[in-house]
C-alpha cells in the first residue's frame, strides 16, 4: 500500500456540504475571474522584481516621503470634503422639506459626471492670476498686477483637494442616501416622539446606522482620487501615483515604477482588509419590514434657505459652474458651429466599449459573488476579496500590467491558427477594443461586486434551499430566483459602473487600438498641449452621456426604496 | 440591466473587433506622442500623395513599452515622437531598426539623426524664456542666468519632470558637470514665483497677469497664441520673447522624430513615410503647422518664428542630452523643484 493508498484509506469525517455536488463550474469561474484581475498585478511584480535596486535610496530619499506625505493629506482632505459634502446633503434632502429639494435629490449626484481633471483645468482657468476672478478684482480694487497681493492658488494641495472633493462627493451621497431612506421609520419616528433632538437623532440612530453605507461611499471617492494623474498632474501636486508616472518616464525605469505600484497596492489591499474587518461584526440592519421614509420635517423661513444653500454649494462647484464655463467655452470658440465631424464617430465609439466593459463587467461581478454564494468556502471568499483588488490600481500601471498577459493569449492564439490554418491573426485581444473592455472590467469589478453582494444580502439562503428542496439546479435557482430579485442591485452596478467607463482616461489611452478615439482621449489631445478649452465640446458630450445614467441611477433607487428593495450599502466589497 | 443594453452588447464588441487593425498593403501604422489633431493634415497630405493610408495610435506615454510587449505581431511601423530621449529610449529598448535611406542623409543634417539611421529628427524646437514686455527690460538673457538671486520670485515654469524641462536640465548638466547643474537647479528653485504646474501657455499668461516677468516655455507656444488662438493673443502680446543661451555657447535644442519598428509589417510603406516626412511638402507643413525649426534646407522658417531673432543652437551633440536625461530627473527629485 503506497502512503497516498494509506492516506486516501484512512476514514475522514465527511465535510459538511451546502449543496450535493461541489460545483465545479462555480469553482472554476471564481479561480477564473481571480486570475484575470491577478494577472496584471502578477506581471507588475515580474516587472518590479527585475532590478533596478540601485533606484531604491534615490526613491526612499526623496520621492517618496514626499509623494506619500501629499497622497495621505490628499486623500484626506477628499475624504473629509466628500463626507461632509455628501453625507451633510444626504440627510438633508431624506430629513427636511425645503425650497428645491426635490431638484436637489437628482442634481446633486451629477458631479459624478464629470472627469476630475476637466474640472480642475476648469477651475484653473476661472480662479488664476489671469481668470475673470482675479481681473475682476483687480480691475475692483485698482491693484495692477498679480505680484500687488496676495490670493490663493488652486494649483496646490489644498485646490486639488476641493476639486476632487467636490466632483467625487456624490459616491457617499448616493450611498448614504440610500441607507438614510431605508432605516426604520418606525425607529426614528420613535425618537421623534420622545422628544429626542435633530442632532441626537443624527448623532444616535441616523449615523451609526448609515456608518457601513458612508465607509462604502468613501472608500470609492478615495480610490477614485487615488487613481488620479490628470488633475494632480496640473494642478503640481506630487502623488504617489504621479511619482509612479515619472519615475517610468523619466528614468525608463519600468521596474522602479513597478516597485512604487507594488508598494502602494499593497498600503490600498491593507486598508481594504481593515475596512472589511471592522464590518465583519455588523449584521444587516436595514431589514425593517416596512421600509418607509419617515416623515421629512418642514424647514423655518431662515432655515429653509440655508439648507437650500448648503445643498446648491456642493452641486454649483462641483457641476454647475464647470458646466457653464465648458458652455460657454463651446459657445466663444464656435465649436459648435466648426463641428468636428468626427466627435460623433468618438461619441459612439465611448458608448459601444463603456457598453460592452458594463456588461462584462456585471457578468463577471455578480457570477463571482452568485459562484461565492453557491461554493460558501473561505477560498471562495478570497477569490471575491481579490477580484475587487483591481479598483486599487491606477489605470495606467493596470494598463501595463495587462498588455503582457494579453499579448500572450495572443501569441497562444497564433500559434494555434499558424498550425491549423497557417496563417497567423495578429493581435486579436491586446490590438483591439478588447483591451480596453477587460481593463475596465478589472478596474470596475469591485463596483458590481460591492452591488451583487449586498444586493443578494437581501436574499435570505433559505430561499436558496426551499428551492433546492423542489429540484431547482443552480442555474434555475440564478435566473428564476436570484436575477429578478437582483435588478435593483443590477441596475445601480450598470450606471455606475457605464458612468466611470466614459470618464477613464489612463487605461484608455495606453490600449486603444489604431484609429480609435473616445470622448476622453479625444479632450486629452487638447489638454496635454495646454489648450483644453478646445476640447470642451467634448467634455460637454461625456457629461451629457453621463448625466443620463446617473440621473436614471437616482430615480432608479427611489423606485427600490419604495418597492422595498434597495442595495443600500456594500458598494465595495 | 437593462435587456436592450444585454441585447446591443455582444453586437458592439463583435464590431468593435471587427474594427482592428488591417494589416493589408497599403497603410501605414503610426503610434505617436503627438497631437493627432496637429499632425493630421501632414497624415492627410501623405495618404494624397502617396495612396497610403495611415493609422494612428496616439498617447502621451508608454508607446514603447507597448510596442516592445506587443512584439513580434506588434502592428507598429512607426514611431513619430518628441523629444530626443524617447527616441534613443526606443533605440535602446530594441524596438527600432536602421534605415540606411539616401533620402534621408540628404535632407537632415548628420547632427539629426542616428549614426547607425535608427531614427531622424522631422523639426527642430528651442527652449527659451518669454518675458513680460512691460517689467523685464533686457533682451538677452542666458541660461545660467536664471538662477541669479536678482530674479528672485520672478520666473515661472512648468514640472521640473516634464521631459522638455528634464532634457534642458541635462543640458545644463553636459555644459557644466551635474554638482554645477545641482547648484543652478536649486537657484532656479529659489526664483520661482510658484509651484511648477500647469503647461507652457499658462506660463505666458502667468507673466501677462503680472503673476511672474520671466517663464521658460517652447518657440512653437508664443508663435501658436500670437498667430492662431485669438483668445491667448493679449498673452502673447504682454510677452517678449529671448532666445537665451549657455554662457559662451547656444541655446538649448530639442527635436521631434521618427523612427521605423523592428517588426514593422508595413516596412516599405515605413520607409516611404520616414523619406516623405523629411520631403520639401512635409518640411513647409512642420514650419507652419506645427511652428517648428524644419530640418531641410532651404525650406524657409515660419516668419513669426523667425522674428524671434537668429537661433544659434549649442553645438552639444543630442545624444548627451539623452545620456544625462536620467541624472537630470533624479536631481529635480534632489532639489525637490516640484515640491
Amino acid at each position: 500500500m503506497t502512503a497516498t493508498e494509506l492516506h486516501n484509506a484512512i476514514p475522514r469525517p465527511a465535510r459538511r456540504r451546502h449543496w450535493p455536488i461541489s460545483h465545479p463550474v462555480a469553482t472554476v469561474f471564481l479561480f477564473a475571474v481571480a486570475a484575470l484581475v491577478v494577472a496584471p498585478l502578477l506581471s507588475l511584480i515580474l516587472f518590479a522584481i527585475q532590478g533596478d535596486s540601485e533606484l531604491w535610496p534615490h526613491l526612499v530619499a526623496y520621492v517618496l516621503p514626499v509623494a506619500t506625505l501629499n497622497t495621505i493629506l490628499l486623500l484626506a482632505g477628499v475624504a473629509l470634503v466628500a463626507a461632509v459634502a455628501g453625507v451633510g446633503t444626504a440627510w438633508m434632502v431624506t430629513a427636511y422639506e425645503f425650497p428645491g429639494r426635490s431638484t436637489f435629490v437628482w442634481l446633486l449626484p451629477l458631479p459624478l459626471a464629470f472627469p476630475t481633471y476637466i474640472v480642475a483645468y476648469v477651475y484653473v482657468d476661472i480662479l488664476d492670476a489671469a481668470g475673470p476672478v482675479q481681473t475682476a478684482l483687480r480691475a475692483l480694487v485698482g491693484w495692477r498686477s498679480a505680484a500687488d497681493y496676495w490670493f490663493p492658488s488652486v494649483r496646490s494641495l489644498g485646490g486639488a483637494i476641493l476639486v476632487m472633493g467636490f466632483v467625487l462627493y456624490p459616491y457617499v451621497y448616493l450611498a448614504t442616501r440610500a441607507m438614510f431612506q431605508t432605516q426604520s421609520a418606525t425607529l426614528i419616528e420613535m425618537a421623534r416622539s420622545l422628544g429626542a433632538s435633530r442632532w441626537r437623532l443624527a448623532r444616535d440612530i441616523t449615523l451609526p446606522l448609515a456608518r457601513p453605507a458612508i465607509a462604502a461611499g468613501l472608500a470609492l471617492a478615495m480610490l477614485e482620487a487615488l487613481n488620479d494623474i490628470g488633475a494632480s498632474e496640473y494642478l503640481g501636486v506630487q502623488t504617489l501615483t504621479l511619482s509612479i508616472f515619472n519615475t517610468w518616464l523619466n528614468r525608463s525605469s519600468l521596474p522602479g515604477a513597478a516597485q512604487i505600484a507594488c508598494v502602494m497596492l499593497f498600503v490600498v489591499a491593507a486598508l481594504i482588509a481593515l475596512e472589511r474587518y471592522g464590518r465583519r461584526r455588523q449584521s444587516f440592519t436595514g431589514l425593517d419590514r416596512h421600509p418607509g421614509i419617515a416623515r421629512r420635517i418642514p424647514l423655518e423661513r431662515g432655515k429653509k434657505w440655508l439648507a437650500a444653500l448648503g445643498c446648491l454649494l456642493p452641486v454649483g462647484l462641483g457641476f454647475l459652474i464647470p458646466l457653464v464655463y465648458l458652455a460657454q467655452e463651446v459657445v466663444s470658440r464656435g465649436l459648435l458651429i466648426g463641428f468636428d465631424p468626427s466627435l460623433f464617430r468618438h461619441t459612439l465609439t465611448t458608448v459601444a466599449i463603456a457598453a460592452g466593459a458594463t456588461a462584462l463587467t456585471l457578468v463577471l461581478g455578480f457570477g463571482v459573488v452568485f459562484a461565492l454564494r453557491l461554493v460558501r468556502r473561505p477560498f471562495a471568499q478570497n477569490c471575491v476579496f481579490v477580484a475587487s483588488l483591481g479598483y486599487a490600481v491606477p489605470g495606467t500601471v493596470l494598463a501595463l500590467g495587462l498588455l503582457s498577459p494579453l499579448v500572450g493569449i495572443d501569441e497562444a492564439i497564433n500559434w494555434v491558427t499558424r498550425t491549423v490554418a497557417g496563417a497567423s491573426v495578429g493581435l486579436v485581444l491586446a490590438g483591439s477594443s478588447a483591451a480596453v473592455m477587460i481593463a475596465y472590467a478589472v478596474r470596475f469589478l469591485a463596483i458590481a461586486t460591492g452591488f451583487a453582494q449586498a444586493g443578494l444580502a437581501r436574499i435570505s439562503t433559505e430561499l436558496d434551499d426551499a428551492a433546492r428542496t423542489v429540484g431547482t439546479r443552480p442555474s434555475g435557482l440564478l435566473w428564476s430566483i436570484h436575477l429578478p430579485l437582483l435588478r435593483p442591485a443590477l441596475w445601480g452596478a450598470a450606471l455606475l459602473v457605464f458612468v466611470d467607463c466614459l470618464k477613464e482616461l489612463p487605461a484608455t489611452l495606453l490600449l486603444r487600438p489604431l484609429n480609435v478615439e473616445t470622448l476622453s482621449t479625444y479632450i486629452y489631445q487638447f489638454a496635454t498641449r495646454g489648450n483644453f478649452e478646445e476640447g470642451a465640446l467634448a467634455a460637454l458630450l461625456i457629461v451629457l452621456v453621463g448625466i443620463v445614467p446617473v440621473i436614471r441611477m437616482t430615480r432608479h433607487a427611489d423606485e427600490a426604496v419604495q418597492a422595498g428593495v434597495t442595495p443600500a450599502r456594500g458598494w465595495t466589497a | 440591466m437593462s435587456s436592450n443594453t444585454l441585447r446591443i452588447a455582444p453586437l458592439a464588441i463583435a464590431a468593435l473587433l471587427a474594427a482592428g487593425p488591417a494589416l493589408a498593403q497599403g497603410e501605414v501604422n503610426v503610434y505617436t506622442y503627438r497631437e493627432t489633431g496637429l499632425v493630421k493634415p501632414l497624415f492627410d497630405a501623405f495618404t494624397k500623395d502617396t495612396g497610403i493610408k495611415v493609422n494612428v495610435i496616439s498617447a502621451s506615454s508608454g508607446l514603447e513599452q507597448r510596442i516592445k510587449t506587443e512584439g513580434a505581431n506588434s502592428p507598429a511601423d512607426v514611431l513619430l515622437t518628441v523629444d530626443i530621449s524617447r527616441l534613443e529610449d526606443a533605440v535602446q529598448n530594441g524596438i527600432t531598426q536602421p534605415l540606411n535611406s539616401k533620402a534621408i542623409e540628404q535632407a537632415v543634417p548628420a547632427a539629426y539623426r542616428d549614426p547607425e539611421g535608427h531614427w531622424a529628427a522631422v523639426g527642430m524646437r528651442a527652449r527659451i524664456v518669454y518675458a513680460s514686455k512691460d517689467r523685464v527690460k533686457q533682451d538677452t538673457i542666458t541660461y545660467e542666468e536664471l538662477a541669479d538671486p536678482k530674479w528672485k520670485g520672478k520666473i515661472c515654469i512648468r514640472s521640473g519632470q516634464h521631459m522638455y524641462n528634464n532634457a534642458l536640465f541635462a543640458a545644463m548638466i553636459v555644459k557644466h558637470g551635474e554638482a554645477k547643474a545641482e547648484e543652478w537647479l536649486k537657484g532656479l528653485k529659489a526664483n520661482l514665483a510658484q509651484k511648477p504646474s500647469g503647461g507652457d501657455r499658462e506660463t505666458a499668461r502667468d507673466i501677462a497677469a503680472g503673476k511672474c516677468d520671466l517663464g521658460i516655455a517652447n518657440t512653437y507656444y508664443w508663435a501658436l497664441m500670437n498667430d492662431k488662438e485669438a483668445q491667448r493673443k493679449p498673452w502673447a502680446e504682454a510677452t517678449k520673447v529671448l532666445l537665451p543661451t549657455f554662457q559662451g555657447g547656444g541655446t538649448h535644442v530639442n527635436v521631434s522624430g521618427v523612427a521605423v519598428i523592428k517588426t514593422a509589417p508595413n516596412k516599405a510603406n515605413a520607409t516611404k513615410f520616414v523619406e516623405w516626412m523629411v520631403g520639401p511638402q512635409a518640411q513647409q507643413m512642420h514650419a507652419d503647422v506645427t511652428y517648428e525649426y524644419p530640418m531641410r534646407a532651404g525650406v524657409p522658417i515660419n516668419k513669426t518664428i523667425a522674428g524671434y531673432g537668429d537661433l544659434k543652437r549649442d553645438p552639444m551633440p543630442l545624444a548627451s542630452i539623452a545620456a544625462n536625461r536620467k541624472k537630470a530627473s533624479a536631481l529635480v527629485d534632489k532639489v525637490g523643484f516640484d515640491n
